[in-house]
């Protein structure tokens, strides 16, 4: 808001009273009459704290970054690169690396995103683009049912309801993921795990035996976690691709699919891509579920059986006993946590401009 | 919208940084609020270990003395020695006592007082297995280095004679947070193989090797129970409660013991406690002893500002000694040994 609104404002309300003119309306006269100067008094005082509110988020987040700096100093001058490149955690001997955190973050982060980003706009599709309609036309037209006209509401009933389901997912507590994940996820996927790796375990990705817990379930996990996030703002993106193009796209004779993969998602992947890196924010740091879940060993492998470390999970886990020494450290990883954080959204912001300005034409 | 969502991604990592630069353990304190006049409130923080005991004593001893009230919160051994240097509480606890160092750190002075003991046992998850395990000191040492990896190692069978062990790969289970279990676990590691102690080391984390971790003993017993051939370290209240089966270990003097009252009562009379009623037991001589067995201690200032709450703490105190030491073996702790009680009455008049 620039300063000179404030004046604007009171020009159009000057246009739309009759200052001086009698009313016949006390209504109408009280909405048209010029606004008092309490009231612009007010607007300026609701627009500095606005301006304030918006300020101190940014100095927050500043502020955060600095005191973890500060704390991380030490273990940055006596560490430096080494404690990104370092495998091992040992506080004992004050040997403090990373490398084993940062590769199973982003491994069970990118695979939960793969496998959430895949079912979340399947979902987001189906949600979208009147899937429960046509299907329930269909069997209305076997069933003679047609002329009934109440059952033609249902389809967006059950729609709604889904939507809302899906969107449940996002209030399950983390803790009672990573619970769930230990009790259900790892014992079902067990058997699978174990032959595939008898089977195929040339593969590197199927490399070592699932024990227990590991990246696979904790990607599971993850990517159910992720799910109402993505599907949400998909399906919203979906919703809004304009009515004018969808129209040409059937026009010109394209199939339901043919318009819905070559068109519309196309059309909608700003928004779809924009779902997918705030699932990847989400994803990133989780700990909880993580810290349940995927094993919490120093291992770097390309196996999804095996079990993995993230820089979540390990702050919380080292947090609450940790010494000095160990506290520095501790602040060092959070200081990469939130660096990775960051890249991914500034490199997801910046995708999302240029792919926003391809499209205004569309818009 | 761009805009909307940059800055939705900022205060996300605003929020997370947040959490993760509080101060540990303090967001978890909770202020006492005295109800009437004359209520004395004691706050208290530390080890996780003795907390379903300290719990049972302070609710047990406020129906009796309802004008004194205890709040105790587990936040883990480390956690309660910090607060407690940091005079956020009245008493702190922990299952590795406090070092030289970490008492030199308190103006008002420090009292140990070893309050009650327990045992740390390995269990283990082998389907239609054995109901009863024996592991010798190689064995278990062996296992937890990752240098003995399956069940039917001739390590382990040596010692169980007669039992089918499946071919199975050991799985070790280990804690993932720091804390006091694991400090009283590598300890006794560390005093019986060197391998160990030139290796990991002992400490409230070590750096295990071929080990995945849980969170806290809940998270051990659950990876346990839900891992096929795992073997993993709890207390022995835990494992009693939930009914985890237990491995008997070979102690000092050779004989393989199971965890109960009597082994542990054996292991805590084969040590003298010093002075300062600061001893671990990392190896007990007993011939009966279980082997791996430790006190866990209250951590009170000498000095105290209030002379109520002295009072108070001194009061509750030798109510654990005296009726709380009932409690102890329904809970699966070791009651004290009565020299130790009388020991610690004593210790009882440092505080002022």
């Amino acid at each position: 808001m620039t300063p000179g609104e404030g004046g604007t404002a009171r020009d159009i309300f000057h246009l739309g009273g009759q200052p001086g003119e009698p009313a016949a309306m006390p209504a109408e006269a009280e909405i048209s009459r010029p606004p008092s100067g309490f009231e612009l008094g007010a607007d300026r005082v609701f627009r500095r704290c606005t301006l304030t509110v918006a300020w101190l988020t940014v100095l927050l987040v500043f502020w955060v970054v600095v005191s973890i700096g500060r704390q991380a100093m030490p273990s940055i001058r006596s560490y430096g690169l080494s404690f990104l490149a370092g495998t091992a955690w040992d506080a004992n001997r004050a040997q403090f690396g990373i490398l084993p955190a940062i590769v199973g973050t982003l491994y069970s982060s990118i695979l939960g995103l793969a496998i959430g980003t895949a079912f979340g706009l399947a979902i987001a599709i189906f949600l979208s683009e009147g899937f429960l309609s046509s299907g329930l036309d269909r069997l209305l037209g076997y069933m003679r049912l047609s002329e009934y006209s109440w059952l033609h509401s249902l389809p967006g009933r059950v729609e709604n309801l889904l939507r809302i389901t899906v969107e449940l997912l996002a209030a399950i507590p983390s803790v009672v993921y990573g619970l769930w994940g230990i009790f259900v996820v790892i014992p079902f996927i067990r058997p699978p795990a174990a032959w595939l790796n008898s089977h195929l375990g040339w593969i590197p990705f199927f490399g070592t035996n699932l024990s227990g817990p590991g990246l696979l379930p904790a990607s599971i996990v993850l990517a159910i976690m992720v799910l109402p996030t993505i599907s949400a703002i998909s399906r919203d993106a979906l919703v809004a691709v304009p009515p004018k193009l969808r129209e040409a796209a059937f026009g010109i004779g394209a199939t339901r699919w043919e318009a819905i993969l070559g068109i519309f998602v196309p059309t909608a992947a700003t928004g779809i891509f924009g779902a997918i890196i705030l699932g990847f924010g989400r994803a990133l740091g989780e700990t909880m579920a993580l810290a349940m879940l995927a094993g919490n060993a120093n291992v770097i492998s390309w196996s999804l059986f095996s079990p993995a470390n993230t820089l979540a999970a390990l702050l919380a886990n080292h947090f609450p006993e940790a010494d000095k020494i160990e506290v520095g450290a501790l602040m060092y990883a959070s200081l990469v946590l939130l660096l990775i954080t960051l890249v991914v959204n500034i490199v997801g912001t910046v995708i999302l401009q240029r792919a926003d300005a391809g499209l205004k034409g569309l818009r | 919208m761009r805009i909307v969502r940059g800055m939705l991604a900022l205060g996300g990592a605003a929020l997370m940084g947040l959490i993760l630069a509080t101060p540990n353990g303090r967001s978890g304190l909770g202020s006492g609020v005295a109800i009437g006049a004359g209520t004395i409130t004691l706050q208290g923080s530390g080890a996780t270990f003795p907390a379903p005991l300290y719990q049972k004593w302070f609710t047990e001893y406020n129906k009796a003395h309802p004008d004194i009230e205890i709040n105790y919160q587990a936040l883990g051994s480390g956690a309660g020695i910090k607060q407690f240097q940091q005079n956020l509480v009245d008493f702190g606890a922990s299952d590795a006592a406090m070092t030289d160092e970490e008492i030199a750190a308190v103006k008002q002075g420090v009292v140990l007082l070893p309050m009650t003991a327990g045992a740390i046992v390995l269990s283990y998850n082998l389907l239609n297995g054995p109901s009863e395990l024996k592991l010798s000191r190689e064995a278990y040492v062996g296992i937890f280095l990752g240098k003995i990896t399956q069940w039917d190692d001739p390590a382990i069978a040596k010692s169980n004679p007669g039992v089918r062990l499946p071919s199975l790969k050991i799985q070790p289970v280990v804690r993932s947070d720091g804390s006091g279990t694991t400090f009283v676990f590598t300890s006794h590691l560390s005093a019986v193989s060197d391998a160990w102690k030139n290796g990991p080391g002992a400490g409230k984390s070590v750096n295990f090797p071929a080990a995945v971790a849980g969170k806290g003993n809940a998270g051990v017993t659950a990876l346990i129970k839900e891992t096929p051939g795992a073997i993993g370290y709890v207390e022995y209240g835990y494992a009693m409660q939930t009914k985890i089966p237990m491995v008997a270990l070979q102690n000092k003097s050779g004989s393989y013991v199971k965890a109960d009252l009597t082994s542990g009562k054996d292991a805590l009379a084969s040590v003298q406690l010093p002075a300062n009623l600061r001893a671990w037991i990392t190896d007990p001589t007993g011939a009966q002893s279980y082997p791996i067995v430790t006190y866990t201690w209250l951590l009170c200032y000498k000095k105290y500002s209030d002379p109520d709450k002295a009072a108070a703490i001194k009061s509750v105190v030798q109510y654990g000694l005296t009726q709380g030491q009932s409690f102890s073996v329904d809970l699966g702790y070791i009651p004290l040994p009565p020299n130790v009680v009388d020991a610690v009455s004593k210790a009882l008049a440092q505080i002022s």
